[in-house]
């Protein structure tokens, strides 16, 4: 997932002047594209859109929501698994080694069922969760929903953090530990920020590879914008609209994300 | 043994998961074999795209690598889910339709080659990428030599470039790879009877959901093991007379 | 080398595909998800229930050459129409919504819609009982059209990609009550999962939505076919295969004029 999620990236980065999009050929394809989209707007059929608007809205909201409790929560948990994997004494390391493998291994559909139908199969031989003062929120939907995508993102960001970690200089740590630096510190003013800036390219495209994965959490009745779209395509049989729909929306999103990370490399020098 | 799964409460487990009926392993082993199937052919074929989609956007004309960079960004940005239905609805009724304009009838097309050109489309769009900048790694005048010695452009990538690029592809190839067998548990959602699915429709037909469940993870985790060790093999054979990356320092 | 046999084994199978075409079956689509006790999946493989038998005994009295094919309940129209599947025969109810997209046949079942919920507690298939509680539908029914249209101001609807996964989570307590089909509700409460649950009622009928039974799904403008399963259907309601079938399933009869 490691490599392909850092070409996302690296495409993403070719930042084109508007000259350059006035070659001949371009001002075909762009006519071409607008010929394709007037041809859409006007053979397909869109009067659904007003109806189910606002529900589109709070979907939207709702896949932007998890993706970014997720990611954020995900990667905190990514830090000890990568610091276990890199330095950690073998029962820090191997746990930790074992679950980003079995987070890698095992397809992420099959992880979010397993948590969340798996773990409903057992709450009737348990009565005293029904009495507890969780139960509302594990009656719920969402949770089981972060739960899983925050443990899979935490997986991945764990490999990628060992490697990271791995790969600061070992001449500045030595330098730090020369001056006296504690430990901790020596941790979060040096270790920790250069793994950061190395890894970012590569965060940027695991994170859009975290987006793809929101929808697949509509499968266990979390109503996110995926779950949108399906609503209308059963509701009103129509299949390509709400799709095509759906798809430029994960492009928009997609395409901020990777702006956003470019923002934060370019302040952080990452790509010098 | 019986008496060791009786033991943990795992006897019960045992009989459900057994090959023959009563037992549901059968099924399982069926929709891994079905999910192997079209992981295969979808990388197969992602690579033949990834090929040559990978020439041109480094040889291509204008034309072909802006048409190009659509194509990968546009697969890329769109989740596996989204692009799935999408290509299979579309993908089914173009061919249809084509067919019958043709005044052929109906093209039957199966669950497998449908999810093999679903999941293909997908994995071509990240070889392209991964190809791309395994070619590029090709010290630059191992290519200038075979043109200078006249190398046709088909034997050139034949002879030298595809074996020189192999062992910058592989690890990109293996985590592709390792995508594609996951990706086949997304065909569940239309309805393929590939591991997923099989696995969903024991667990909901007998309530064990936590046994079936468990038992596919850990298939799905033997497929990740076991190809993880043979990619290793490929790639030690790839790099064979190659210096050791591992002394070269970062 | 690799690469050769790949490319080999693409245009092969994409061949065969084609060659297939030229006999003349009736493919004949069914959810791919277990729905009790109508159809469902068995541990060799081999789909069997109650409309699984309609199904054969259909193709049989019509003669036609009916393959089943499992494909997602979810998808089951556009698979119709974008003719991965000939005709739908998955317990679909004859809606007016459905009809602007697809023809029907007769109907060969019909049953009301039911409310399910725990057995200890007090619910009545009403709107104003169902105000505040979470009620469980699956997706592309008209159970689901049904609850959005007279629950859904009042009442959480949480939608389930297949009916058992519904039934689980009410097993579960997740949500207060399903509205659901009466049979496959039935079927579900005299099981052993379904034993903390009863039927509370069933829903004031809207034929709007809630449909005149449930009929055989075929293209538009498919007569041919439409005609020939309406024969098949009239056949075996004459002839007591119908009644035998059921007979071996309820202890009522599921058919009505």
């Amino acid at each position: 997932m490691g490599a392909p999620g850092s070409a996302v990236f690296a495409g993403g980065g070719q930042m084109m002047g508007w000259r350059s999009l006035l070659q001949p050929h371009r001002i075909v394809l762009m006519a071409l594209f607008a010929g394709l989209v007037v041809w859409c707007a006007i053979s397909l059929r869109w009067d659904w859109i007003p109806e189910y608007a606002p529900l589109a809205i709070e979907g939207a909201w709702r896949t932007i929501w998890i993706l970014v409790v997720t990611t954020v929560v995900g990667f905190l948990l990514a830090i000890p698994l990568g610091l276990a994997q890199a330095i950690g004494p073998w029962y820090l390391s191997m746990p930790a080694k074992t679950f980003c493998t079995i987070i890698r291994g095992t397809p992420l559909l099959l992880q979010i069922w397993l948590l969340y139908y798996g773990l409903g199969s057992l709450f009737p031989q348990i009565p005293w969760i029904r009495g507890s003062e969780l139960w509302p929120y594990l009656r719920q939907a969402w949770p089981y929903a972060v739960l899983a995508l925050t443990l899979s993102y935490a997986g991945y960001e764990g490999e990628v953090m060992r490697g990271a970690f791995a790969g600061v200089n070992k001449g500045q740590l030595e330098a730090a530990n020369a001056f006296g630096m504690p430990r901790f510190t020596m941790f979060r003013r040096i270790w920790l920020p250069q793994a950061i800036r190395n890894v970012l390219p590569t965060l940027g495209g695991e994170t859009i590879l975290q987006l793809k994965a929101t929808p697949l959490v509509a499968t266990i009745t979390v109503v996110e914008i995926y779950a949108v779209s399906s609503r209308v395509r059963s509701d009103l049989f129509i299949v390509y609209e709400p799709l095509l729909l759906l798809a430029l929306f994960y492009m928009i999103i997609a395409g901020i994300i990777a702006l956003l990370f470019r923002r934060f490399e370019l302040k952080t020098g990452s790509r010098l | 043994m019986d008496l060791i799964l009786d033991t943990l409460g795992l006897a019960k487990s045992a009989e459900l998961l057994s090959l023959s009926p009563p037992g549901w392993g059968g099924n399982l082993l069926r929709g891994l074999a079905n999910s192997l199937q079209i992981a295969f052919g979808a990388f197969g074929f992602g690579l033949l795209i990834g090929l040559f989609g990978a020439s041109g956007k480094l040889y291509g004309g204008v034309v072909i690598r802006d048409l190009l960079a659509i194509y990968t960004t546009v697969i890329r940005a769109v989740p596996e889910l989204v692009l799935i239905l999408i290509l299979y609805y579309v993908g089914t009724d173009l061919i249809n339709q084509a067919s019958s304009a043709l005044g052929y009838g109906r093209v039957e097309i199966s669950g497998v080659v449908a999810g093999i050109w679903v999941l293909g489309i997908v994995q071509g769009a990240y070889a392209t990428e991964v190809l791309r900048g395994a070619i590029q790694a090709i010290p630059h005048g191992q290519i200038e030599a075979a043109r200078a010695f006249g190398m046709p452009s088909f034997m050139l990538m034949r002879r030298v470039t595809i074996p020189a690029m192999m062992s910058y592809a592989t690890p990109g190839l293996a985590n592709l790879w390792l995508i594609a067998t996951k990706d086949t548990a997304l065909l569940a959602i239309v309805g393929f009877s590939e591991l997923t699915l099989e696995t969903r429709q024991a667990a909901s037909s007998t309530r064990a959901y936590f046994t079936f469940f468990l038992a596919a993870g850990a298939l799905y985790m033997i497929v990740t093991l076991f190809s993880g060790a043979v990619f290793a093999r490929i790639e030690k054979w790839a790099r064979r007379g190659q210096p050791s990356l591992r002394g070269a320092g970062k | 080398m690799k690469l050769k046999t790949f490319l080999a084994a693409g245009l092969a199978s994409s061949l065969l595909a084609a060659g297939a075409a030229a006999a003349q079956e009736v493919k004949i689509g069914i959810a791919a998800e277990p729905y009790p006790p109508f159809a469902s999946l068995d541990a060799s493989g081999t789909w069997v229930g109650w409309e699984i038998e309609v199904i054969d005994a259909v193709c049989a009295a019509a003669e036609l050459d009916c393959v089943i094919t499992p494909v997602a309940w979810d998808g089951i129209i556009p698979s119709l129409t974008g003719q991965q599947i000939d005709a739908i025969m998955a317990s679909m109810s004859i809606t007016e919504e459905r009809m602007k997209t697809i023809d029907f046949s007769d109907p060969y079942y019909n049953t009301p819609a039911v409310i399910v919920a725990d057995k200890s507690m007090e619910i009545e298939a009403t709107p104003a009982s169902l105000a505040g509680k979470i009620v469980g539908i699956q997706a592309s029914t008209i159970h689901q059209t049904y609850a959005n249209a007279y629950f859904g101001d009042a009442a959480e609807i949480r939608v389930y990609q297949t009916q058992d996964e519904a039934n689980q989570d009410l097993v579960a307590g997740r949500i207060d009550a399903i509205q659901a089909d009466s049979i496959a509700m039935a079927d579900f409460i005299g099981s052993d999962a379904g034993a903390c649950c009863e039927i509370k009622g069933a829903v004031a009928n809207d034929e709007a939505i809630l449909g005149k039974g449930v009929g055989a799904g075929v293209r538009k403008g498919d007569d041919a076919l439409r005609e020939s399963l309406n024969a098949g259907i009239a056949a075996i309601l004459a002839d007591g295969t119908h009644a035998e079938i059921t007979s071996r399933y309820f202890t009522t009869s599921i058919y009505s004029e």
